[in-house]
């Protein structure tokens, strides 16, 4: 593919190619021509996580709605830790940007009349999550990628993995990485770097992220100095198939789906989220109560759930009942296909004529790469977007069908500032990426390639900082469980250094490539459970035992996590506040 | 059925830079009632031996990673399950008609080729603003196109088509699918730009409507189906042309 090191540059290079960082390389390719954009992914970009959204992506497009609504709940659900600014970006980019998908062939689901179809979702007051059927990211995915083959200017590495950026003269000015198939380690120079490399959960045992979600762009800027920011906020997800993990959408209880206990009773009620409605009232699903509170509250009921004796025992552990029968065949067929196709594979169940039992399982990393509203991180010439960034719209607690929307508003943005930054910066010397590539090639020769008999397995310290972060930062916390987890992940790191590869062969090395990937979720791991330990109030995903109250004096702040010899150092800023000043989440419907 | 069951796993191995061909290595192992043939590979991966080589992601059928042959049949392994095997072993290799790479890792470049030339993004008559909204489209007219793009191009029916395998430079169903997913879909405008490629000597008139492809679809995609939609429209096409040279097709 690529004959000399000195022909692998770009003016804005792309780490990772789902949603995220493929609306980046089409916004560069589209709208700024005679831009050179690189696209670099460890899989091929179809594969990518975004794959696997199911419920739909919020926008606002009805008359009844309003941006500062979606800003609103937004903010609400994020237990007012998201930065106002970011969030007004969110909702007023959206609509276009569904548009723009539309535009590009989206098959959105639609009304009779020919528009755009929306749904409820759990934490939004009105329908205005978009949707193509249960497999909106799918759709979203394979729309951009076969969209983004349009563009020569778009120069693909399919299947390299990422393991350095290079920084010289205080600016990132391009990655170390190994393709995958041949095991060689190139430098591919850059003016500009946008990571677009999604989150991490794979750091949990039990998540519903794919085998590739493994943190691995956070890794590569919290090693350049940029601070992670507010990881200690974890989303667990209230309806996973036990056993596997895999995600049964938000948008069954859009459509009405109700959680049963043992007991057959609608739990959420017991938990401040309103009363139920019969299931044949026209109002059910009520908005923003019950089964479609917000996530946090959901999963923390669960647990409470469990703990009462009120759930049912399987043998792939605890679970409730999610009840979508009352929707009928025809309704399940047509919204939410693939609930009943994954409920019948996986479990067993046909949720047409049985209730399907669900848990609670890791999804979704609010916290992420420190950037600003454009994008940018403190390292000049490095820019992030999607699950992988931190910008804050988020907060403490993402809303369903915000993800999906964040990738493509902040995708395109980060794109742009990338853009321009490549305007006023000269290219990486040749020298530089020489030795770059050199000195990350002698790294993994001294370290996991060595010849040396394997004491540690990758697959060992994998599961033990899986279980370290379930024990100790799972949804609820305290000092002693998240103290025991960091010193757990202390003694983690030190046996990955004892780590040896049994594999060294140079042909598509996959324990290569999940080692690599075990190192940057070992350095997330450390991140989420210290930023947990040195935040001492309770808010939105994050809570704390030992602290049940939200603490806005003390806490209404974003966290940083900087890397350094030993522990992380934590340090904070400020959240900013527009127009929306804290108050109480309030879900139930009074 | 027992909760777990000893299973042997038959797997092929190839490694380039020390193998001139490949060979099948045994692996014995007490495999849940609950696992996917996936399951046994990463347990493998994890227990027993880390060289062994394969792609996987989301392991819920959507990412399109980890098709292989399975007892000889192109399946995807995070959907498979083992207890479906009556027999004792279960042999796996690579998907057919593809160079590998290693082991169980095909190499798909011939299709990451072969699928910008059918153009598979909208062609819409003319570029409308954003402003203007979104082009209408009724469910029906969803429907028309929407199964076509189901397709998570994970290789299946390139593996099961038996003209791929005679001759690798025919289009072949997933890339064939995609074409008419776009032509049938109302917004678009592009399918005489489609029809150089589509109607090419290695496109659609090479298909011999075997229906393998749509046999082995995980996604029941069909594209026998699509071209055989596509040879109809693009055969009326050329019959307009010729009974009424001069109306051609609007």
């Amino acid at each position: 593919m690529v004959e000399k090191m000195d022909s692998l540059q770009h003016d804005v290079l792309i780490v990772g190619a789902g949603g995220a960082g493929l609306r980046a390389a089409i916004a560069v390719a589209r709208d700024h021509p005679g831009t050179s954009v690189g696209l670099i992914s460890k899989v091929y970009p179809m594969r990518s996580h975004t794959v696997s959204a199911e419920g739909g992506a919020a926008a606002v497009i009805s008359a009844s709605d309003s941006l500062d609504d979606h800003a609103y709940d937004t903010i609400a659900g994020s237990d007012w830790l998201a930065d106002q600014d970011a969030v007004e970006v969110l909702v007023e980019n959206a609509p276009d940007e569904m548009l723009q998908l539309e535009h590009w062939g989206c098959p959105w689901s639609r009304d009779a009349d020919g528009h755009v179809s929306v749904r409820p979702f759990g934490g939004m007051k009105l329908e205005r999550t978009w949707y193509a059927a249960d497999k909106t990211g799918f759709h979203l995915l394979h729309t951009l990628f076969q969209t983004a083959l349009k563009f020569d200017a778009i120069i693909r590495y399919d299947e390299w993995f990422v393991t350095s950026l290079i920084v010289a003269d205080g600016r990132c000015q391009g990655v170390v990485a190994i393709d995958i198939r041949t095991g060689e380690m190139l430098s591919i120079g850059a003016k500009s770097v946008v990571l677009c490399t999604g989150g991490g959960g794979r750091v949990y045992p039990f998540t519903t992220n794919g085998n590739i979600k493994t943190g691995d762009g956070m890794a590569l800027a919290y090693r350049a100095g940029v601070p992670l920011k507010d990881m200690e906020f974890v989303q667990y997800h209230p309806t996973g198939l036990p056993g596997t993990g895999i995600l049964i959408t938000e948008a069954a209880r859009g459509e009405g789906g109700v959680l049963l206990n043992n007991e057959g009773r609608r739990y959420l009620q017991d938990y401040g989220l309103g009363q139920p409605l019969d299931l044949k009232d026209p109002d059910h699903p009520r908005k923003q109560t019950m089964e479609l509170g917000p996530r946090d509250r959901l999963s923390q009921a669960f647990i409470k759930e469990r703990e009462a004796g009120r759930t049912f025992e399987g043998a792939d552990g605890d679970y409730v009942e999610l009840d979508i029968r009352h929707l009928g065949e025809r309704e399940i067929d047509r919204k939410i296909p693939m609930v009943r196709e994954l409920a019948v594979r996986y479990v067993g169940i046909d949720p047409v004529h049985d209730p399907i039992p669900v848990r609670t399982v890791v999804h979704y990393m609010m916290g992420g790469i420190d950037t600003d509203i454009q994008g940018a991180t403190s390292l000049p010439g490095l820019f992030a977007a999607g699950e992988c960034a931190c910008v804050s719209v988020n907060g403490a607690n993402r809303l369903g069908s915000n993800s999906l929307t964040e990738i493509l508003v902040f995708g395109a943005r980060a794109a742009v500032a990338a853009a321009d930054h490549a305007r006023r910066v000269s290219p990486p010397s040749n020298q530089l990426l020489e030795n770059s590539a050199g000195s990350e090639q002698s790294r993994l020769e001294t370290t996991l390639l060595r010849k040396d008999a394997t004491y540690e397995t990758t697959f060992g310290i994998r599961s033990d900082l899986q279980d370290a972060l379930e024990e100790g930062a799972g949804i609820f916390r305290d000092k002693t469980t998240l103290e025991r987890a960091c010193s757990k992940i202390t003694s983690l790191k030190e046996r990955y250094e004892n780590l040896v590869l049994t594999d060294t062969s140079r042909t598509f090395n996959t324990e290569l490539v999940t080692a690599l990937e075990l190192g940057a979720m070992l350095d997330i791991g450390e991140a989420i459970a210290h930023s947990a330990l040195a935040r001492t109030e309770s808010r939105g995903s994050h809570q704390r035992t030992d602290h049940p109250d939200r603490d806005d004096p003390g806490f209404l702040k974003h966290s940083l996590a900087y890397r350094s010899e030993g522990n992380p150092t934590i340090d904070y800023k400020n959240v900013t506040i527009t127009r929306w000043p804290p108050g109480e989440r309030v879900y139930g419907g009074e | 059925m027992g909760v777990s069951d000893r299973t042997v796993l038959e797997v092929y191995r190839y490694l380039p830079e020390n193998q001139t061909e490949p060979t099948f290595q045994t692996y014995e192992i007490d495999s849940q009632d609950n696992w996917v043939v996936l399951d046994a590979l990463n347990h493998i991966k994890a227990e027993i031996d880390s060289t062994l080589s394969f792609r996987w992601s989301c392991r819920m059928g959507v990412c399109g990673s980890c098709g292989m042959m399975v007892n000889g049949e192109p399946k995807l392994t995070c959907e498979t399950f083992i207890r479906d095997y009556d027999t004792m072993t279960v042999r796996i290799e690579p998907l057919n008609h593809f160079p590998v790479i290693r082991d169980l890792v095909i190499n798909m470049d011939d299709f990451m080729e072969k699928l910008p030339t059918v153009s598979p993004w909208l062609i819409p008559d003319q570029d409308k603003p954003l402003d203007e909204g979104e082009y209408l489209q009724t469910p029906g007219q969803v429907a028309r196109y929407k199964r076509f793009s189901m397709c998570i191009n994970c290789m299946l029916c390139y593996s099961a088509c038996p003209v791929y395998g005679l001759d690798s430079s025919f289009t072949g169903p997933a890339a064939l699918a995609l074409a008419e997913r776009y032509n049938l879909d109302s917004r678009d405008h592009g399918r005489k730009e489609r029809a150089a490629t589509v109607t090419a000597h290695e496109g659609i008139w090479e298909c011999t409507y075997v229906g393998e492809c749509t046999q082995v679809c995980p996604k029941d995609v069909d594209p026998a189906g699509a071209i055989q939609m596509l040879k109809l429209s693009y055969a009326l096409d050329w019959a307009k042309s010729v009974v009424m040279p001069k109306r051609g097709r609007s």
